[in-house]
């Protein structure tokens, strides 16, 4: 194994966990918000994905500005989903709320195969092919591109929650509802937000990947599973956490890759998951006691 | 300003208010005074809109407010500092103030508030930065009766403001109350520490088991036998 197969490696991983970093911060925002646990996050990445697959295929936009369409989409689809079908339940035990979201997930999918059939899609575009060159090292442009992307949207996402007065709402409405809701915090509305936010976190990351990664109607499990990986690793509901462990857990993956058959690949993280959830449940950046 | 008439409140089946009636004038302090479980609680969590009201109504400056959602009534200028305090941990001391003034016209008034209120807690100024969830108790205290008076209110309720605290800060808590309610604030004091809170209140409402039991005046409900009897031990 040479050296430069090594860095290969741990870079496609830190690029692709950038976007891992994205996905799972939505996830880990609407947890932290509202306490209720997404399965149907999936299901918002693939909407993402064919919506910017259909912008480029359709509208013949560049795929990158797609992502602008992805944002406002997946944030209303986001925030009506909250509306109609969370906000009923957001009080109910935790089983009620993931039967329903899986339930949700289910029919989006179910959809996706009725509306534009099981069949996997390739966005077409000149990006694909353009590769940098560092010594040995391949570096793709669709792939740095949407490392930059997910790292961009990442960073907007933690400047608004740190510095803006709806962030700081949504931050302590997660942490003390009653509290927000005395301070005059509509909080049904800090829910809806949230819930927008990380649809369309899941959905721009999903639209980052797209110019090189195939889309059908069940590619989100390939995501969401890792989501869930990153969101605990990196402690539910904590978005900086969150960040983190979506690069941890790409580098992870890319590690597994270099050792392992490709269908095994997984095992690193998965295995970083159960020590994680074992030893520190709370994540790398929890309270022990929390 | 406020008035409350024969008001039931239920959780879930169980009646915890039965036909609570109450009124705080506009400038003046009056105590809600109580043992734990006579419902002290329960009543202003409905007044605040949290818990909804089965029976009767709540007025505030003369408005029925029953239906109206809890944000709107911190809007109206009815603001809650909670038993518990429910501060923001994470969130550093500054951003809990901010919080306070989220609404559109506190949130005009935000830099006046903020030297109104740290003037008033000279310590909260030296913590700004540290998250709340640090502080101490009587400084967690002062945090949310700042970050309360943030939100400009008219009539401020205020959930058992000495529980856990010590003696010597208590009367510190208590002295802000009085200033507070000095700069034009009325005030609803909801309180086990009866001697304390009734010297400092133009009136007082004791509750029994979920009803209204006595009320009078400060002065009087002190020297009342069966207050006696009950809260002060003589």
């Amino acid at each position: 194994m040479t050296m430069s197969f090594v860095f290969q490696s741990l870079l496609n991983g830190l690029l692709v966990g950038g976007v891992y970093s994205l996905m799972a911060m939505g996830l880990t925002l609407i947890f932290g918000v509202m306490k209720v646990v997404n399965f149907a996050h999936g299901s918002l990445i693939m909407l993402g994905m064919y919506v910017a697959y259909w912008s480029v295929a359709l509208l013949h936009v560049d795929p990158y500005v797609s992502i602008l369409i992805v944002f406002p989409v997946l944030f209303i689809i986001g925030a009506s989903f909250q509306k109609f079908l969370i906000n009923p339940i957001i009080n109910a035990p935790e089983h009620n709320q993931l039967l329903l979201t899986l339930g949700v997930s289910l029919f989006m999918e179910n959809l996706a195969v009725f509306l534009w059939s099981p069949d996997y899609r390739v966005m077409k575009t000149s990006y694909a092919e353009i590769n940098f060159y560092i010594g040995d090292i391949t570096i793709s442009l669709v792939r740095l591109l949407a490392f930059c992307f997910a790292m961009l949207l990442a960073a907007i996402l933690y400047v608004v929650l740190t510095r803006t007065d709806l962030g700081k709402a949504i931050r302590a409405a997660s942490e003390e509802p009653r509290g927000a809701l005395l301070m005059g915090i509509n909080i049904r509305r800090i829910y809806l937000i949230s819930f927008g936010i990380g649809a369309a976190c899941a959905g721009v990351g999903g639209a980052a990947i797209t110019p090189f990664f195939p889309v059908y109607p069940y590619v989100g499990w390939l995501f969401v599973i890792t989501c869930f990986v990153v969101v605990v690793l990196g402690g539910m509901g904590n978005i900086l956490g969150a960040f983190v462990g979506g690069l941890i857990i790409g580098l992870a993956d890319s590690v597994g890759a270099m050792f392992l058959p490709g269908s095994m690949k997984s095992i690193i993280s998965f295995t970083i998951f159960i020590l994680i959830l074992l030893f520190k449940p709370t994540g790398l950046f929890g309270k022990n006691h929390a | 300003m406020l008035k409350i008439d024969n008001m039931d409140v239920f959780y879930g089946q169980v009646q915890i208010l039965r036909q609570v009636s109450l009124d705080v004038k506009e400038g003046e302090i009056v105590s809600l005074l109580g043992s734990n479980g006579a419902g002290k609680t329960t009543t202003v969590n409905a007044i605040s809109g949290i818990l909804p009201v089965a029976k009767g109504s709540i007025q505030l400056s003369g408005q029925e407010i029953n239906k109206v959602e809890p944000h709107v009534r911190v809007e109206m200028g009815l603001v809650q500092i909670p038993e518990g305090r429910k501060i923001f941990p994470t969130l550093s001391v500054m951003e809990n103030l901010e919080m306070g003034s989220y609404l559109k016209v506190p949130k005009s008034f935000r830099k006046e508030s903020l030297e109104i209120v740290l003037s008033m807690f000279p310590v909260l100024k030296t913590r700004k930065n540290q998250l709340a969830g640090t502080l101490s108790g009587g400084e967690q205290q002062m945090l949310a009766i700042g970050r309360g008076i943030m939100s400009r209110p008219k009539l401020l309720i205020l959930d058992e403001p000495s529980l856990g605290l010590a003696p010597i800060i208590v009367d510190d808590i208590f002295d802000v109350i009085r200033k507070i309610n000095g700069d034009g604030v009325t005030i609803l004091l909801v309180e086990q520490n009866v001697p304390q809170a009734l010297a400092l209140s133009d009136r007082g409402f004791v509750m029994e088991e979920g009803r209204i039991g006595l009320s009078g005046k400060g002065k009087n409900l002190l020297a009342d036998p069966h207050i006696k009897k009950l809260y002060l031990g003589l």
